[in-house]
């Protein structure tokens, strides 16, 4: 039996509920869109930075607990702290999420996203899980060039 | 070129592309709020009409589940001329069929959804029809005679068949057709009962259908707080159920039906228009065939009240 609890902890659940930065806001840097073809999820992601600072990240979404949590977190996590800092942790997040559960984030460094580490044990929700990372990665990136 | 908003991708994509090269319009049946074919609609706007030159439509929508009154469409589309394509992937598995009571020109339908492999299907089309289309693929067995100058073509139906076959695919297939021929009523759920005849081969499939069609609208309309896409009545519709269940994302309530040992499946079903069209996004979607018995349909109820209980509904 797969214990559905390792994958929807609470804090998942809490974050899907009443998902924090949410909504579009201006003034912003770049707006990028990222799907999830398989399922449908949509995402709309806005990141103003300000040279290598982050000063905000909004969003609207689509998509499953899995998602819609994932990109809730990662905005409290990266909101007022540096690109490179954004950057490290999507690396991070990513190599966890894809270490079938032989790899545990730093609870000091994720806060909220040690909750994730569940959804190793189950490859078809990854993408879930990376949905929003990937929208912000990508949003960076295009404004590397800017600051 | 007409379709419908209810089309799997495979039967828009390829006339998107088409309509690209050759600078024809696309348009489409819209259907009625629960699902069926809104020919009165494209009577009002005489959708078909002199310009036609394809109509393809499915004959059973893969998520409503409701049968697509072909033969009336394609009587529409060839009192215009117009060519009548029929996709039947999910409906030849499931009824007897006759391409002569359709009354369509082309009719497509897969391996993989009648108990046969993987990568193969079956075209049916009217010989005259095939004869006068070009090959879409070149190489070995569809050639007559190949010269440094130019070749020549087979007729059909090797002018569309290229390269090595897949031949494991095609006895996998045929053995497969042999089987629903001959599989009779009764091998899975209830038989007939007394006096009646023994149904086989598709007519057997098809009654077993019927069955888990109304036992399965029963069950899942009593279920709170789900919405059924597509007719809520066993009339002209398959067995196949789509839904949303309150606001529970789909992929969620597949993952916990999923840990219960019961698969069903969350997304758009590759009919990404049609759920735009009723507004949502994607959905939950059980299939059933003959081996589906009306035991798995009450566990997967079990299945939709625990998924309810685990996302808190209406708690």
């Amino acid at each position: 039996m797969i214990d559905l609890h390792s994958l929807y902890q609470d804090i998942i659940l809490d974050h899907y509920r009443a998902k924090h930065h949410s909504g579009l806001r201006e003034p912003y840097s770049v707006e990028v869109s990222h799907v999830n073809p398989s399922c449908g999820d949509e995402l709309q992601l806005r990141l103003t930075r300000d040279g290598d600072a982050i000063v905000d990240v909004s969003y609207v979404a689509e998509g499953c607990s899995i998602s819609q949590a994932s990109t809730s977190v990662m905005s409290d996590l990266v909101i007022g702290d540096s690109t490179e800092h954004a950057l490290g942790l999507y690396d991070g997040f990513l190599e966890m999420l894809e270490g079938r559960g032989t790899v545990e984030l730093d609870e000091d460094v994720y806060g909220d996203a040690i909750a994730f580490n569940g959804v190793a044990q189950f490859p078809a929700r990854v993408k879930c899980a990376m949905l929003g990372w990937a929208a912000l990665r990508d949003a960076i990136l295009r404004t590397e060039g800017e600051k | 070129m007409v379709i419908s908003v209810a089309e799997h991708h495979s039967n828009v994509v390829p006339w998107q592309m088409a309509c690209q090269r050759t600078g024809a319009t696309l348009r489409w049946f819209d259907v009625t709020e629960d699902g069926r074919f809104d020919l009165a609609k494209a009577h009002a706007e005489n959708l078909i009409n002199d310009h036609t030159k394809v109509v393809s439509i499915t004959a059973l929508s893969n998520v409503t589940g409701a049968l697509t009154p072909v033969r009336e469409i394609a009587d529409w589309a060839h009192r215009f001329g117009a060519v009548v394509v029929c996709d039947g992937s999910q409906y030849v598995p499931h009824y007897p069929t006759s391409v002569a009571d359709l009354g369509v020109d082309l009719l497509a339908f897969t391996g993989h959804k009648m108990l046969g492999p993987t990568g193969i299907g079956i075209l049916w089309g009217k010989y005259d029809l095939l004869d006068s289309l070009p090959p879409f693929l070149g190489g070995g067995e569809m050639i007559e005679v190949v010269r440094m100058s130019g070749s020549t073509y087979a007729r059909p139906p090797h002018r569309f068949e290229a390269g090595t076959p897949p031949i494991a695919q095609a006895v996998g297939l045929g053995a497969a057709v042999d089987y629903l021929n001959a599989v009779t009523e009764g091998v899975f759920g209830a038989g007939p009962q007394g006096g009646e005849t023994l149904l086989s081969g598709m007519s057997a499939v098809a009654a077993h259908d019927e069955v888990l069609t109304e036992y399965g609208l029963d069950k899942l309309l009593s279920v709170p707080d789900l919405h059924l896409i597509g007719p809520k009545t066993p009339v002209e519709r398959g067995s196949v159920f789509a839904f949303t269940l309150a606001d529970i994302h789909p992929h969620d309530a597949m993952q916990v039906l999923d840990s219960m040992g019961i698969a069903v499946r969350g997304g758009h079903h590759c009919a990404r228009p049609l759920h735009e069209r009723f507004g949502i996004q994607s959905s939950i979607r059980v299939s059933t065939y003959l081996y589906t018995t009306t035991a798995e349909i009450d566990a997967l109820i079990d299945g939709v009240m625990e998924v309810r209980r685990f996302f808190k509904v209406g708690s």
